[in-house]
């Protein structure tokens, strides 16, 4: 098992570097030029060659490269072309707020996807089943902007029951978690419908398993056949799904955090792209790569805890 | 002797879309402590849904009528938690394929302590030390070590040990054996047989075993039924089985094994098929694969003729030898 987590954390690097070349070349190539931004409207030509000097951008692509690594090597992010500000000061101010959210997105939607998948499975082709299967569709299909809106619209605006935009306490707060219900909500509704499809059908497949019907012939109670038998069985896909997830919904919250107005690491990265501001863009998304990536290596740990068949392969 | 298991006119019946199919069609058997019943026929024969339904495992669309006793109660009346109960308790079952039986994400030690823990209630430490016991019954060597292995890491006949070690759990009075040996090398089959007569003999419960296999009908068994199309069509004791079979479709079975010694010896096939479930069955179920059908045999289901003390065929041929006994089926 550490053999396992020692493997995997080296191949991190290679991928890593992977991200960042890529990242990197695709903003240089992008057009838009973040001298004339800095500049504005006003500046010479002169006044543009000399911010693209001492930002270096006048370098040769490679050079600003390899200045770019070796920074990194250091740990150092580099500075906002716009604020001046440390990148990664900068992204350690919101990150939280950005993770807060996923988690409890994930949190959602795990709840409510394995539950509804479990319950569609264990009564298929019943009502329940029809209503989580129309509801699964739903919730794929609404985009997270309309959504975020309408629960604004119902339980903030109209009910008044949940503030309708920013993370302004600690989330282990009442009032923090209250802030974060309806964000929450809005992220996790298209994984939690991905979930339970999954869910349901990890589930009808295993229990038509021969090891199943052995639980019942010992006389192991129902709930026990489902929730431990069958579910520990039915985990290993369901997991892949939920691990997926998290990763996109970790660069995915761009959109949640506009419209709930969260000062989170999605809006940094819009505004950044925007400006321009190559350092700012670079740093976060090195960061939503580098979360995706030990997201699956947990997700991979989680795979042999569950299976004890990959721990000997 | 008292039997532990007495079966009456059980029918089974599944709800399809064309209508309900009967699988079963007035079983009635007994299964005394201490024997060891064997079930054979072919595929589809009912023979399987018959076990099931003495568990209580039928699917959904299945419907059991009939009765069943086994410790003074009607298994088909009890609710879902009194058969619960029962299971792995009162009653166990082993299945065909061991290497599908095992559930492959707990190790052996934990589903072989749960039946203890369920219906023992006993501590951890206790349900160890007698998982520990089991294994060594069914000699399983390193017993201790094979509670934290896996499934996986057993062989098919260490993982058949482990299943009739986990039905023995709780001493049950009554071991379903479906197929036990099938998905077995033949040297293992001989071994796994041997266990369940060897641990019957010492517990003195009865067993019943499923099996299209004759050889192990006569290895095994003290009396046999023959199943044909979902009813019990001759049913003796193992010897007068093998030596004076009634029924011509017992006769064809006898005759469809293999004879190692005796190169010469004809193999003969029963030629044609068995009705499928549902399928309209006038007369005798068998009367179109049979070689001595008559008239009669056509248009009249055979009731059960007695031979003898605990010798019933149900076949018209019988009609002048045996005796009439009561109903329209062996048992």
């Amino acid at each position: 098992m550490a053999a396992l987590i020692v493997r995997r954390l080296f191949q991190l690097v290679p991928l890593l570097l992977g991200v960042t070349f890529v990242v990197f070349i695709s903003l240089h190539l992008a057009p838009g030029d973040p001298a004339s931004i800095i500049g504005g409207p006003t500046a010479t030509a002169e006044d543009v060659e000399s911010i693209r000097q001492k930002l270096g951008l006048d370098d040769p692509l490679f050079t600003q490269y390899f200045r770019y690594l070796g920074d990194l090597f250091q740990g150092d992010l580099g500075y906002s072309y716009q604020s001046n500000q440390s990148v990664a000061e900068a992204i350690m101010l919101r990150f939280p707020n950005t993770f807060n959210l996923s988690v409890a997105s994930m949190i959602v939607a795990t709840l409510i996807g394995v539950g509804a998948g479990i319950l569609s499975a264990i009564r298929q082709n019943s009502a329940v089943d029809t209503l989580s299967t129309i509801g699964a569709l739903a919730g794929v299909s609404i985009p997270n902007f309309w959504l975020g809106s309408m629960l604004i619209l119902i339980f903030s605006v109209y009910w008044q029951w949940f503030p309708a935009a920013g993370f302004t306490q600690p989330p282990w707060t009442w009032a923090g978690l209250r802030e974060l219900i309806l964000p929450a909500i809005t992220l996790g509704t298209g994984s939690a419908a991905l979930i339970a499809r999954m869910t349901r059908s990890a589930v009808l497949e295993v229990i038509r398993q021969d090891y199943i019907r052995t639980a019942r012939a010992k006389g192991v109670k129902e709930k026990s056949v489902i929730l431990v038998h069958c579910m520990r069985n039915a985990m290993i896909p369901v997991i892949t799904v939920i691990g997926l997830n998290f990763g996109f919904l970790l660069g995915g919250t761009i959109i949640t955090e506009q419209v709930f107005a969260i000062n989170g690491v999605g809006r940094l990265m819009v505004q950044a792209i925007a400006a321009r501001d190559y350092p700012m863009v670079q740093g976060s998304v090195l960061l939503v790569a580098t979360l995706f990536i030990l997201v699956n290596l947990i997700v991979d740990i989680l795979y042999a805890w569950i299976d004890p068949r990959i721990r000997y392969e | 002797m008292e039997s532990i298991l007495q079966v009456d006119n059980l029918e089974v019946c599944f709800r399809t879309a064309h209508g309900e199919v009967p699988a079963v069609r007035g079983a009635s058997f007994s299964v005394r402590p201490g024997e060891v019943l064997s079930i054979v026929g072919e595929s589809g024969s009912g023979k399987s849904v018959t076990s099931l339904s003495l568990m209580g495992l039928l699917p959904e669309s299945a419907r059991a009528m009939g009765s069943v006793r086994f410790d003074d109660r009607d298994l088909l009346r009890l609710n879902g938690e009194e058969m619960r109960e029962l299971r792995g308790n009162g009653i166990s079952m082993i299945f065909q394929e061991p290497m599908t039986s095992l559930n492959p994400v707990f190790t052996v030690g934990f589903q072989l302590m749960e039946p203890l823990r369920i219906h023992r209630d006993q501590s951890k430490k206790e349900a160890y030390r007698e998982a520990v016991r089991l294994l060594e019954q069914v000699e399983i060597p390193e017993a201790k070590k094979r509670m934290e292995q896996f499934p996986h890491e057993l062989s098919g006949g260490m993982r058949q040990r482990v299943m009739i070690a986990i039905a023995l759990a709780c001493r049950p009075k009554l071991l379903i054996a479906d197929e036990p040996t099938t998905a077995l090398d033949v040297t293992i089959q001989a071994q796994i047989l041997d266990l369940i007569v060897d641990l019957k003999d010492r517990t003195g419960m009865g067993v019943i075993l499923i099996t299209h296999d004759m050889g192990v009908v006569a290895e095994t068994a003290d009396r046999v039924l023959v199943m044909y199309a979902g009813r019990v069509v001759e049913a003796a004791g193992v010897e007068t089985l093998f030596h004076e079979p009634k029924h011509p479709y017992t006769q064809g079975l006898l005759q469809s094994v293999p004879n190692v010694d005796d190169s010469l010896y004809p193999l003969n096939s029963i030629p044609g098929y068995m009705p499928k479930p549902g399928e309209i069955q006038r007369g005798c179920p068998f009367h179109p694969r049979c070689r001595e059908a008559v008239e009669k045999c056509r248009d009249h289901h055979p009731p059960s003729f007695a031979f003898g003390t605990e010798h019933v065929a149900s076949c018209w041929l019988g009609e002048e030898e045996g005796e009439a006994h009561g109903g329209s089926s062996a048992g």
